[in-house]
Formats: C-alpha cells, sequence, structure tokens
C-alpha cells in the first residue's frame, strides 16, 4: 500500500504534502514516516492518507460561463467611463457648490 | 513530435510543475526515471565509502555523526526510489538494474578511501558539489521529486558543516593530520571536476530541455568552484591543479577534466565498482527474509 505523506511543520500551520511511503499496513507506514519525517523534531503532526483513500479532482467544466462568481468576470472599465462621459456631457452648466465634480477614483 | 508532447515541452519550459497522475510524454517518462533511478542508486552507494569508518571514526562524537549522516543518505535513497516507483519502475528492478551494472551510480562513489581525511573531503566537498546539483532540482519540472528535494537538501546542510567540521579539526591539529586532509584533496580533485558531467551546452543536454535539472552542467562546476575554491585556499591547501584560476570576467579555468576516466568509471571500471556492486548485492539477497516478512504482514 502506498500511504501519501503530510505534514505540519508548526501546530496551527496548514498540512502540507511532503512524500510518501509504501507500507503493507498503517502501523508500518507510521513508523516509517515516523523515521522519514519527524526524527529531528522537523514536524508536529503527519497524516498519513491511503493513496486509493484520495479523491482527486482535476477536471472543472465551465460550461455556462461562470465568471460572474468571481471579481474578474466583471470588466467594468469601458462602461464607467461611458457613465461619467455621459453623466458630465447632461450635467447644468451652473450648479450646487463643488458637489458635482466627478469623482476620479471611482 | 506531436502537438501535445509540444505543448507539454513550452509548458514545463515556462518554469510548469506536473504531477504523478498528469499525463506525461513517454520520452520525458523515460528520462525522468532514468535521472531518478541514478540519484537513488548514487544516495544508497554513496553510504559505502563512509560506511567503512564508523568502526575506525577518532571519536564517540564523529563515530554517531557519521552514522547518523549514512541513515540520512540511504533514507534519501528510499525517499527518491519512491519516486521512481510512482513513474512505473518497481524497486526490485531498479535495485537488479544497479547491482548488475546496467544502471549507473556517480563517479565519486566508485574510489576507495584511505584515510579520515578521506571522510572529511568526502563530507565537505562532494557533498558540496552534490548539494549544487540537488539544489538545482528544487525547480524540477516534476513535482513530486522537487518536493521530496526541500527535506534532502535541508539534510545535506549539516552534512555539508559536519565536513567541515572534521577538516577543520585536522587542519588546526598536526602538520600529519594537515598532510592527510593535502593529500585526500589531491585524490579527490580530479573526481570532483568530473563529477558534474562534460560541459554539454544546456540548450542540447535533454535534462535541461524538459527541466528535470533546472541549469547546465558547466554551470554547476563554476558555481562549486567559486563557492569553495576560495574556502580551500583560506585554509593553506593546494588545489592539485596548475591551471585553476579565477578569470577577469569572473570564470574559473582550469585543467581539462579526464572525460575517459570518467565515462571508465561510471560504467563500472572504477577502482572500488565491482566490489561495491558485490557488498550491496550480497545485503540485497541476505536481507531478502525481511522483505518477505515485511510485505506477508
Amino acid at each position: 500500500m502506498i500511504f501519501e505523506v503530510f505534514r505540519q511543520e508548526k501546530k496551527g500551520q496548514a498540512f502540507q504534502h511532503a512524500g510518501s511511503v509504501v507500507a503493507p499496513d498503517a502501523a508500518f507506514a507510521d513508523a516509517w514516516a515516523r523515521e522519514q519525517y519527524g526524527r529531528r523534531g522537523e514536524s508536529t503532526a503527519l497524516w498519513l492518507v491511503p493513496r486509493n483513500s484520495i479523491h482527486q479532482v482535476t477536471e472543472w467544466a465551465d460550461e455556462f460561463d461562470l465568471k460572474y462568481r468571481r471579481v474578474d468576470g466583471y470588466s467594468i472599465k469601458t462602461r464607467l467611463a461611458e457613465a461619467r462621459q455621459r453623466a458630465s456631457a447632461n450635467r447644468p452648466a451652473t450648479s450646487g457648490v463643488g458637489s458635482t465634480e466627478p469623482h476620479e477614483n471611482q | 513530435m506531436d502537438s501535445r508532447t509540444q505543448e507539454f515541452l513550452a509548458f514545463v519550459q515556462a518554469g510548469g510543475q506536473v504531477e504523478a497522475g498528469d499525463w506525461l510524454p513517454d520520452e520525458y517518462r523515460a528520462k525522468l526515471v532514468k535521472f531518478i533511478e541514478m540519484h537513488a542508486n548514487s544516495e544508497l552507494m554513496g553510504v559505502l565509502p563512509e560506511r567503512e569508518w564508523i568502526l575506525k571514526a577518532p571519536t564517540l562524537q564523529r563515530k554517531l555523526a557519521l552514522t547518523a549522516k549514512v541513515q540520512d543518505e540511504v533514507g534519501h535513497a528510499q525517499l527518491i526510489y519512491r519516486v521512481a516507483e510512482d513513474l512505473g519502475k518497481p524497486r526490485a528492478d531498479m535495485l537488479a538494474d544497479l547491482v548488475s551494472g546496467k544502471a549507473k551510480f556517480h563517479n565519486v562513489f566508485h574510489y576507495p578511501t584511505y584515510t579520515w581525511g578521506d571522510v572529511g573531503v568526502i563530507a565537505w566537498l562532494v557533498d558540496a558539489a552534490a548539494i549544487i546539483s540537488q539544489k538545482a532540482l528544487l525547480k524540477c519540472s516534476y513535482a513530486p521529486y522537487a518536493r521530496i528535494m526541500k527535506k534532502i537538501c535541508w539534510e545535506e546542510s549539516f552534512h555539508i558543516l559536519h565536513g567541515r567540521d572534521v577538516i577543520l579539526a585536522m587542519m588546526t591539529g598536526t602538520d600529519a593530520q594537515r598532510e592527510l586532509v593535502q593529500e585526500a584533496l589531491n585524490r579527490w580533485w580530479a573526481p570532483l571536476m568530473q563529477f558534474h558531467g562534460n560541459p554539454i551546452a544546456r540548450d542540447e543536454d535533454p535534462m535541461y530541455i524538459w527541466r528535470i535539472k533546472s541549469q547546465g552542467n558547466e554551470e554547476a562546476r563554476q558555481q562549486f568552484l567559486d563557492g569553495y575554491v576560495p574556502q580551500i585556499w583560506e585554509l593553506g591547501l593546494t588545489v592539485p591543479d596548475p591551471q585553476l584560476a579565477k578569470n577577469d570576467d569572473g570564470v574559473w579555468v582550469y585543467g581539462e577534466p579526464d572525460w575517459d576516466e570518467l565515462m571508465s568509471v561510471v560504467t563500472g571500471h572504477g577502482p572500488r565498482s565491482q566490489d561495491r556492486l558485490a557488498f550491496r548485492k550480497h545485503f540485497i539477497e541476505q536481507e531478502k527474509w525481511v522483505r518477505d516478512l515485511v510485505l506477508a504482514a
């Protein structure tokens, strides 16, 4: 059996994949992973996971163009420029003090 | 080259890394297995010259440090064989190819050790040359290999210190001790200069093309010379190469290494090649019962 080894370097940190060991069962995997990944106190904890228990996901279908769920799904630059231009063209020549200046940074 | 392979090549050349489950071109997989297997073999064979000195180490501390180093190196071999196994070659086949002479291991592990000076030079300079190659593997296009190199490079960093400490103890000792170090350096210099391989242009080196390695042979050798020749000189040691010098442009020049010797040694004709393979073969056979027992568990 192949066990994937994940190690945590300090308490509170994420476990990171470190390598794998081959062992007939979890008890042997425990002994070997301790020896390989912990004998100098370099890990606070290990996760040993039988490789065939890992369900891997690598295919990411996007038939419906789901970009609207993300920041990069919105391109507002052109529309914003157009809207500002439109607003300033329609603005009356005289108006309240300072209140109609467009915000450059928006 | 088909378009899928072309795309893969462009991906790795742009710094991309792939995982064990990804599609790999056959040629890439074959090159990767050959390279990784040779690395694993070198770790496993590399402990034999040092192992000989565990019983003869001068102090208890040195004996313990050397034992720990041997354990580390065998551990590296196990990690690296594991990565190669995942690429499709069973470990038993790799060990069989090693002892039959079909697969290679690094040139520096084919030579004898005569004195404690050799042990110091191996742990300091052979490990230094090796760590330069190994650090370049941290960026390997095959990610599972790159990941285990983190642990390996970390452990190599104290092996180098162990070697340097052994050398410094001798260099601050008696004239006879200093002589032992100089003699060992004289023996190891030629194999060290051959270690990184012939100066093939990196863009013609398949291991670089596929980004298995991230630097060329000559770049690695220049890095070794730049890092370690000044450290050798400052101790009052002499490098046995009258042509060795650093040019104004920062490039080291040196006497041409003996490439025929390198080829002959790595194909199993070194002074200790056959003894060490026979030793390894003996133990693989003797310890078969352990593997059988564990696999039956």
